[in-house]
């Protein structure tokens, strides 16, 4: 079944005619996602690859009825971006872009709240249901349909995971790319929550690192799932008080290490790997297939 | 990016919260001179992005001007905490009859930003959150409402400052909200606010930091931002726009994905080594950036060997080999580069390699262990 997204979803694409929303939005609409419009302000009445491009959100939503957006818009402008989809009613928004100011989070994401819609992201590559919808910029091929959910706060590190488990014959529901910023609108205990009642999902990886507290939280809400949950934590080795690329990637005063979420987790029964094959060596055990 | 007290409490002042009188001197000279205008008791204070100068011996009281010379000139110069004095700012001396402390920061857990009032002020906000935690009142803002009226009302009585002192106070507070956003900080910090024998409130110390993020709209205070405290290489890096972090090991690193270099990082230390850096090329692995971060990780004297670690999803490993070896040809690479490549095509791209001066690995563990052996061999 999968979680957020499928066949069924019906995406516009905010930025739609920058560099990178083009690349995106070819590479979603070769995946199978329905991409049914894109929004630049400016630009209404183009096509970016047969898709329709519109002044604004509003206008997108009442000619397409689409039901998810995907902002690929500058620093800058993309705490708008957020603010303009979910004021028109946008029940997804998954916000590629890096680098947003974080007093403009604060208030996307308490309005994104507010109004009831979810946003993933920023700072993120976005979520793939494996055969059936792309919307961000995960490598649609090292997917296959399949039983293990993923949620993560890195890309690449994801995708390493998932090629393993692809080269071993085992498949994936939905990867969840949460993004690297501090604040963001969708963290891992209400990923965690989705694939719980997801049905395809059997097993559940989740990805996470350095900074904040949302590892520590998730564990405690583990303890009540019945899906199993194999878990990695990266930034072992990062020393206090540095960015470690991600924004959110910061040990700060001492909390936030790698050691405290490593143990939350361990004491809450789940397991952490110590290396990506050892990942989907847990994986394999607990669908039955070591 | 962290601002000292001077231009915290610059910006205090321009908002119209009361500060001591009082300027910077970069000289004992210029020290004396300004004790003399003020007139009476001075303080002298270390001007440092870090806290703990007051146990340092950076805060000093003189009574004269000759006193401030005399401390000025110890000040300066001075080490606090490996952050090297060139600044001090003499004001003022206060006389103290109570101390508050008003902050607010961004609380990332509860995703809102969070104003915390006490009483109990002076001392560092943790110390007084674990000794008096009835003492310190917190309320978080929604960002639709902000900082209102009776939002400090509450606050006030909640950490027990007297009514009387609400009429100072609420400006102060709203004006700290407003610093706050207009100068999109992560931390606006006045501790103490003091209470002076006079009635008033003044801001005796101020702290702030800013949003890095939010540089590219803040013009005057991204000027400001120095280097200090910043290793060299970071500074090279930032400029070349690379994810940069200058570490204590001597295996360097390039990778394309934070979480998967932060991974690799993890993994040298289980193979018996240290890493030399961080190094983020974002994603893809294009050309140009890949010879930018192999020349910052290259001018590291530390660098034994280099472990360039990238996964190939939309990009192609054979792309990236293809482009590392044309790279590495116009470089002159002395110490041993192990390339991981893993992903699309990445049989073509190990392939490339082979038998080239790059040495290709296929898990992280490999790389890890060819690159820590390369080091020490």
């Amino acid at each position: 079944m999968s979680i957020l997204v499928d066949k069924n979803t019906r995406l516009i694409v905010q930025g739609i005619t920058g560099r990178e929303g083009q690349f995106h939005t070819s590479q979603m609409l070769a995946y199978g996602t329905q991409v049914v419009g894109g929004v630049t302000p400016g630009k209404g009445g183009q096509e970016v690859l047969g898709v329709p491009v519109f002044d604004t959100v509003r206008q997108a939503v009442d000619a397409t009825g689409a039901n998810a957006s995907i902002i690929f818009v500058p620093a800058a402008f993309a705490a708008e971006a957020i603010l303009e989809a979910a004021d028109n009613g946008v029940e997804l928004i998954v916000c590629i872009t890096e680098g947003i100011p974080v007093q403009d989070m604060i208030e996307a994401v308490q309005y994104v709240r507010q109004r009831g819609v979810r946003l993933i992201g920023p700072n993120c590559p976005g979520l793939i249901t494996a055969g059936q919808a792309l919307v961000g910029i995960l490598p649609g091929r090292i997917f296959t349909p399949g039983p293990v959910g993923l949620v993560s706060r890195s890309g690449t590190l994801t995708y390493e995971v998932v090629n393993e488990l692809t080269a071993r014959g085992i498949g994936q529901s939905t990867c969840v790319g949460i993004g690297g910023d501090p604040i963001i609108g969708t963290r891992f205990i209400d990923v965690l929550r989705m694939f719980e009642e997801d049905p395809q999902t059997e097993v559940v990886v989740m990805i996470g690192e350095i900074g904040g507290s949302d590892e520590e939280e998730a564990a405690e809400y583990i303890k009540q799932m019945k899906t199993p949950v194999v878990s990695f934590i990266s930034g072992r080795t990062a020393p206090e008080g540095k960015r470690m690329g991600h924004a959110g990637a910061i040990i700060s005063g001492g909390r936030g290490t790698a050691q405290s979420k490593v143990a939350a987790l361990e004491a809450a029964g789940v397991p952490v790997a110590e290396t990506i094959s050892d990942i989907v060596d847990k994986v394999a055990e607990r669908l039955g297939r070591a | 990016m962290k601002l000292i007290e001077s231009q915290a409490k610059a910006i205090f002042a321009e908002h119209g919260i009361p500060v001591p009188t009082g300027r910077v001197a970069h000289t004992p000279e210029e020290a004396r001179a300004i004790a003399q205008e003020i007139g009476g008791r001075v303080v002298v204070k270390a001007q440092v992005p870090i806290g703990g100068r007051g146990k340092a011996g950076g805060i000093q009281l003189a009574d004269d001007p000759e006193g401030a010379y005399h401390q000025a000139s110890r000040i300066l110069g001075m080490d606090v905490r490996g952050y090297k004095v060139e600044r001090v700012l003499v004001e003022q001396a206060a006389d103290i009859v109570q101390e508050f402390y008003l902050g607010i920061t961004v609380d990332r857990d509860r995703q809102a930003n969070v104003v915390i009032l006490s009483a109990a002020g002076g001392m560092d906000i943790e110390e007084i959150a674990e000794k008096h935690p009835e003492k310190v009142a917190k309320l978080w803002l929604n960002a639709g409402l902000g900082l209102r009226d009776f939002h400090i009302r509450q606050l006030a009585v909640q950490a027990g400052v007297a009514p009387e002192l609400l009429k100072q106070l609420a400006p102060i507070m709203k004006t700290v909200y407003q610093i706050l956003l207009s100068h999109d900080a992560t931390l606006v910090e006045i501790n103490p606010l003091a209470r002076l024998g006079d009635g008033r409130l003044v801001a005796l110390d101020g702290k702030m930091e800013i949003d890095d993020n939010a540089l590219f709209r803040q013009e005057k205070l991204a000027a400001l931002k120095e280097d200090e405290g910043d290793h060299p290489l970071e500074l090279e890096a930032r400029r070349r726009g690379l994810a940069y972090v200058k570490l204590d090991g001597y295996v360097g690193v390039i990778g394309n994905g934070a979480g998967l270099v932060m991974t690799t990082l993890d993994m040298i230390q289980r193979s018996g080594g240290k890493a030399a850096n961080f190094l983020d090329i974002g994603g893809g692995a294009r050309a140009e950036v890949v010879r930018n971060a192999l020349e910052v990780v290259l001018s590291d004297p530390d660098v034994k060997s280099v472990l360039i670690n990238v996964f190939g999803g939309i990009t192609r490993c054979d792309e990236v080999a293809q482009g590392l070896l044309d790279v590495m040809r116009s470089m002159d690479v002395k110490v041993p580069v192990v390339v991981r490549l893993v992903g699309t095509r990445e049989e073509e791209g190990r392939r490339l390699l082979e038998g080239t001066e790059l040495t290709p690995a296929a898990t992280f563990q490999e790389a890890a262990q060819k690159a820590v052996a390369a080091a020490q061999g």
